[in-house]
């Protein structure tokens, strides 16, 4: 049996998943009054980075992920990925692909199929491999995960962290240049996050795919990131990015290191700021 | 004051959750500990009691052309009838038969038709918009209203009584099975869809099981309405079946096989829509665990 690592993949690691935002604007029209929500917000991501999008709800963090995965349009501006143009001018709408995978917010993993049907579910309908194939290494990748015993349960009998786990495994078996996760920690306790952390460090380890993470938890973003894009609050544009130089692997004594603190401190007057202007701003979110 | 506390022996291995034949004998046990079975005969009893003071006991004014619960089970089971019906005379199993081979009919062609109409109407804009101003003008009418127009279009005892039962359950089906897929939340059509799925595929994994708890919830609902809408045809137009019978006991006013033909409507009525729950419950594994995890 083919294991799934990093070294088999096509291509090195480190030469694919490359997401550039260039100048993206996205106006809403809900009946007829215009909102903005993203404005002439740019951003390069290098390959196999874990790019962390902090900023106040509501601000737009959302939106430019839906444009990505090709769910929502752009208005201006353009989204390449790898030099491959997603969504640009006269193509305000980018294809939805296999290459760009998202992890949602409340989870959605097919609640009528088992884990393993679940992960499976990508390399069956895309034709790469039959179905029983396709069962197979969804468990061997479940194993891999630590979620071995639970290739039979459906979603609905399994815990939300071992669920979005099993998610995570969805999105990586279709090998993708990039995913995208939307705040897929933000109901959980902080001990249930702090084991989903490590374990998807030991998955991006593993893998070392982008990943494109939109959360408001300032210390979770610099835990898990290479580099900290903090946004300002709507219309939302890129206001600081913040290096990570916290070598990998990292575990949970980063924490407490001084390194740490000090990050935590530089990036958070700035998200506070934005966050007060959030607030008095009052709005509902946007979807 | 000494308080004394008796030990509870704890299981020293916990063991596996018992399956098949184990898990049902198990879950009979459970049942007769708890009080809902007692709960349920006594309350069995007390509605016969009541009826049976009514009708037989008092005789008060109102209820004594009733037959009461005496009259109406000794004939039930009792091998010569004096009004025609019990469970020994071959023409009472014939309109159990008449009136269940019409609503299988009936239910066959109103899921058939229903379930897919209303899987396309929910997931296609389009053809929503083009169906359902129509379906939401023929929905309200009385099944009763049919019936003149079902004798018109249809001839024979059979085909214009299946017409008319099949017409309600295919409203209720198709308007669920609608509801079903307009209830999928639209992460599942995002995941599919950045999952590489094509059309077809978001059809098949997640339009059609999406939507199968509420197609199950409207297959009981039509079924129900299928055994309404038939034994209201059957009364008009018919030879035979349960609505025939009830109605023709009562024109020739042997009120005994009218109450029994009720009765007995009453249990094939019930009995029909649990095995559609059944069968529901069998092809939601899925649905069935979770709301059993819930303690349902």
């Amino acid at each position: 049996m083919q294991k799934y690592t990093a070294s088999n993949r096509p291509g090195s690691p480190q030469s694919r998943g490359a997401l550039s935002i260039r100048n993206v604007s996205k106006v809403y029209d809900p009946e007829g009054v215009n909102v903005m929500a993203v404005d002439h917000c740019s951003m390069e991501i290098a390959p196999g980075e874990v790019c962390m999008i902090v900023g106040p709800s509501g601000c737009g963090k959302t939106t430019l992920l839906n444009a990505i995965a090709g769910f929502h349009s752009i208005t201006t501006g353009e989204i390449r990925l790898d030099g491959e143009l997603l969504c640009g001018p006269g193509k305000p709408l980018a294809d939805q692909g296999a290459d760009r995978i998202v992890v949602f917010q409340q989870g959605a993993l097919f609640p009528w199929k088992t884990l393993a049907e679940n992960v499976a579910y990508g390399p069956m309908v895309q034709g790469v491999l039959s179905k029983r194939r396709a069962i197979e290494k969804a468990r061997d990748m479940l194993a891999e995960a630590g979620l071995g015993d639970f290739g039979d349960k459906y979603p609905g009998e399994v815990s939300s962290g071992m669920a979005r786990r099993a998610e995570i495994v969805r999105a990586l078996i279709n090998n993708p240049r990039v995913l995208l996760l939307d705040e897929p920690y933000r109901a959980m306790d902080a001990l249930t996050k702090a084991i989903m952390h490590e374990a998807l460090l030991e998955m991006y380890d593993r893998t070392k795919v982008t990943i494109f993470f939109i959360t408001h938890d300032l210390e979770e973003a610099i835990f898990l990131g290479d580099r900290v894009y903090v946004l300002t609050t709507r219309p939302c544009s890129l206001k600081k990015v913040v290096d990570v130089k916290i070598p990998r692997p990292r575990n949970y004594e980063v924490l407490t290191s001084e390194q740490f603190r000090l990050l935590v401190e530089e990036t958070k007057d700035a998200v506070h700021e934005e966050a007060i202007k959030a607030f008095q701003l009052g709005e509902r979110e946007l979807a | 004051m000494d308080q004394v506390v008796t030990p509870v022996e704890l299981p020293s291995v916990i063991k596996p959750s018992p399956t098949g034949l184990q898990r049902t004998w198990y879950l009979l046990k459970k049942s007769v500990r708890s009080p809902s079975p007692y709960l349920m005969a006594a309350g069995l009893f007390l509605w016969v009691l009541v009826y049976w003071l009514l009708c037989e006991a008092l005789q008060l004014p109102r209820f004594v052309k009733i037959p009461g619960p005496v009259t109406i089970f000794s004939e039930w089971f009792s091998p010569n009838p004096q009004q025609g019906i019990s469970i020994f005379t071959p023409e009472y199993y014939h309109h159990i038969y008449v009136s269940c081979r019409r609503i299988f009919i009936a239910f066959c062609i109103a899921t058939s038709i229903g379930v897919p109409l209303g899987l396309f109407m929910g997931w296609s804009r389009t053809f929503r918009e083009y169906s359902f101003p129509i379906l939401e003008t023929l929905r309200p009418i009385p099944i009763l209203a049919w019936v003149p127009l079902a004798i018109l279009m249809f001839s024979g005892y059979e085909t214009p009584v299946i017409f008319l039962a099949t017409l309600a359950s295919l409203f209720v089906t198709t308007l669920n099975t609608m509801l079903g897929v307009q209830s999928i939340d639209e992460a599942y059509f995002r995941a599919a869809g950045c999952l590489g799925s094509s059309r077809w595929d978001v059809f098949r994994h997640v339009v059609v099981p999406g939507a199968l708890p509420f197609v199950f919830t409207g297959l009981q609902i039509s079924i129900g309405v299928a055994w309404f809408s038939l034994v209201a045809a059957e009364m008009v137009s018919g030879d035979f079946g349960l609505g025939y019978l009830i109605l023709s006991s009562y024109v020739n006013g042997v009120t005994v096989p009218m109450v029994i033909g009720m009765l007995t409507l009453g249990l094939v009525g019930w009995i029909t829509s649990a095995m559609v729950r059944f069968v529901g419950n069998r092809l939601m594994q899925w649905h069935a665990r979770a709301l059993a995890l819930q303690g349902r």
